[in-house]
């Protein structure tokens, strides 16, 4: 039992090796880039852990890596494979900003839990989307998610150019793609004095929910049933479509609500720069990978989020103290997600071994109490 | 406005289409033998910016446009070689790690551009080759034999790829690969080996694709200049049924709405931009909802192999 729980311990720190290796391979890049990456390094390592404050804004950071993260664990057990968290963020971001924007000088116990419902429901509605097209249309859940992302990022940019933006905005020339800024009644209230928001507190609560949902309910049970496997859930009675919908559907909804958090958390308004991950700065992906981290698990995909968000925290002290252009960022988070993901290869391995270990001494006691009456 | 359906504008947004292809060609013909194979590349978009980056720097440098096309053809091979290895030897999960790749390629390329060029250069790309006779043939002429060389290469490498799939050895090969690896397996075709192939070819012809963009159609380098082609390509790949003719129907779809969306603008309908380039995604949608009905995908599409003991 124990040698079981040591070996699962070295299974969770899989990905850090993993992410570790990655670094190893940015190193070579700063040196390249002739930079000295052991200073770089110790600037990622101070950038994330270094002070309270920078504590805290690791922790800001993963809310989101968190929040699509958990959305992640819900749509991979049903092997539904979501790659929409970036469209479905944004989505919610919006529709979440239109009700502050609209229901300004309301009570604020009003408005902010209805924009974070309506957050929730926009990213929903954005993953049912492709959901429904792969249950009733068999169209791979994949490729139509990847372009629900670019979707959504065509509306974000016309919308915050056009309709929505900042009005103080539209009359200079920069035209920064802003919408106005929200009441200050409508922040969500910080944790401590830092940028450490309520979103941390309703993102951990909504773990301790998932986990209940994927092990407590008939719904979840459903969901993982579907994941496992397809053929005999069919056969077993369990509506597969509506299963596969509502996989979609809710990891869309955490991803949605992970965009409108964001906005009322740390934004205080909807801002992004044009790009593609402009608003996100793809934390849509990124939770993915966290929520891999986590093997797929809401509760260890909370540290996991951690972890990740000090990387990404870190990063941006890296890139201000070295100098390094941001788009290094992005390269190196490239580069971590394709080590994470390579790296569950031993993870399975060891857990088949597990396995064939269990059955040859559960094979070996039957025979062993067996033997007697022969 | 009444101008509009002129026999110019009309030439103008077919000659246009047809030159716009060519980057889906590439891309989608190379991940068309990847999928094939049971491998699905979602990195192309970062295969193609690198590509693009690196067929430009390298003509900026020295001047040889050909020098260019190699260049992009290398650093593509080494993505696909990349890619190989991960979802290969690693069994890697693909939809992710292509993720990851594209994340790196959008990085790099645009973290390479700026340390290395840093202002807005332009170089003066593959010229309109006009072919002998064919040329000449009036409107005909105009919108296919007037093209640039890397239209034309793409264009041959429909029936090229087509041949290979169907009609040689490999073909048969890949094909047996992506169906029924385990099969394919016992009698004696190595897996990782056609796959190391398959997957490293569609990196080359990413990068052909980001070097048709950079130094033939275009002729400069921009951040994410790619903006979402390459995913499309993925879907050109479902769309065309995994036939390279059928993949051929889809890049002069897309192209041509493209060509069209682009003309449209230049003619000033006040249509906002941002919808407009939102167009090719639905319209890709719409298109997985209309053929994924009728063809199925290669039965070992994403599923890494494993020889059994």
């Amino acid at each position: 039992m124990k040698k079981h729980s040591v070996s699962q311990i070295i299974d969770g720190l899989l990905p850090v090796f993993a992410t570790l290796a990655a670094l190893v391979v940015g190193a070579v890049m700063l040196l390249i880039l002739g930079k000295n990456p052991i200073t770089a390094y110790g600037a990622l390592i101070e950038g994330a852990f270094g002070s309270f404050n920078s504590l805290a804004e690791t922790a800001a950071k993963a809310v989101p890596l968190l929040l699509v993260g958990l959305g992640i664990c819900i749509s991979f057990r049903g092997s539904v494979t979501n790659i929409g968290g970036e469209g479905q963020m944004v989505i919610g971001a919006i529709l979440g900003t239109v009700v502050g924007l609209n229901l300004s000088g309301r009570p604020s116990w009003l408005v902010v839990p209805l924009a974070l419902l309506t957050g929730f429901g926009g990213g929903a509605v954005w993953g049912a989307i492709p959901g429904a097209l792969k249950a009733y249309f068999n169209v791979n859940e994949i490729l139509s998610t990847v372009m629900m992302n670019a979707i959504a990022v065509q509306i974000m940019n016309y919308l915050l150019r056009g309709p929505l933006i900042d009005p103080a905005q539209a009359q200079l020339a920069s035209k920064i793609p802003q919408t106005a800024p929200l009441d200050v009644a409508f922040r969500l209230p910080r944790l401590v004095p830092t940028r450490l928001h309520l979103g941390a507190l309703i993102a951990i609560i909504l773990a301790i929910a998932v986990y209940i949902l994927l092990w407590r309910t008939t719904l979840g049970y459903r969901i993982r049933a579907v994941g496992q496997n397809l053929d005999a859930s069919r056969y077993g009675g369990i509506r597969v479509r509506q299963t596969v919908v509502m996989a979609l559907l809710l990891s869309g909804a955490f991803s949605g609500l992970a965009g409108v958090i964001q906005v009322y958390g740390l934004n205080y308004r909807m801002i992004t720069d044009g790009s593609a991950t402009g608003f996100t700065g793809s934390a849509g992906f990124n939770g993915i990978v966290a929520a891999l981290f986590g093997q797929l698990h809401p509760i260890g995909t909370i540290p996991a989020s951690f972890f990740f968000a000090a990387l990404l925290v870190g990063a941006n002290k890296l890139q201000r103290v070295m100098q390094v252009p941001s788009p290094f960022i992005t390269g190196l988070n490239g580069l971590v997600v394709v080590f994470v993901v390579s790296s569950d290869i031993w993870r399975r391995r060891r857990q088949r071994k597990r396995q064939i270990e269990a059955t040859q001494t559960a094979g070996s006691e039957l025979s062993l109490t067996a033997e007697p009456g022969v | 406005m009444g101008d509009i359906l002129t026999a110019s504008f009309l030439i103008g947004i077919l000659a246009g289409g047809i030159r716009l292809a060519t980057p889906y060609l590439y891309a989608a013909l190379g991940e068309t033998l990847g999928q094939r194979s049971g491998v699905l590349n979602l990195g192309v978009e970062g295969q193609m910016l690198m590509g693009a980056f690196f067929a430009f720097y390298v003509t900026l440098q020295t001047g040889n446009l050909w020098l260019g096309v190699l260049a992009a053809m290398a650093v593509g091979a080494l993505m696909g070689l990349a890619m190989a290895f991960v979802t290969v030897n690693l069994q890697a999960v693909q939809g992710i790690s292509g993720i990851g790749f594209y994340l790196f390629g959008l990085g790099m390329s645009t973290l390479l551009f700026q340390m290395l060029v840093g202002t807005v250069e332009t170089v003066s790309g593959f010229p309109p080759v006009r072919i002998p006779v064919l040329g000449e043939i009036p409107v005909v002429g105009e919108i296919f034999f007037r093209q640039n060389i890397l239209v034309y290469i793409a264009f041959a490498l429909v029936p090229i790829a087509h041949f290979v799939l169907m009609k040689t050895t490999l073909g048969l090969k890949i094909r047996a690969v992506g169906e029924n690896p385990a099969a394919a397996d016992s009698l004696g075709v190595s897996v990782s080996r056609v796959r190391y192939i398959t997957v490293t070819l569609g990196g080359i012809l990413s990068g052909v694709a980001g070097a048709s963009m950079s130094i033939a159609l275009l002729n400069v380098f921009q951040q994410n200049m790619t903006s979402g082609l390459g995913f499309i390509a993925v879907a050109l790949v479902y769309f065309g049924g995994w036939r390279p003719f059928g993949v051929l129907l889809g890049a002069l779809l897309f192209s041509m709405v493209n060509a069209l969306q682009l003309r449209l603008q230049v003619e000033g309908i006040s249509i906002p931009s941002d919808l407009m380039v939102m167009m090719p995604y639905i319209l890709t949608i719409v298109a997985l909802v209309l053929t994924t009905q009728r063809v199925r995908s290669p039965s070992a599409l994403t599923k890494p192999f494993e020889r059994r003991a």
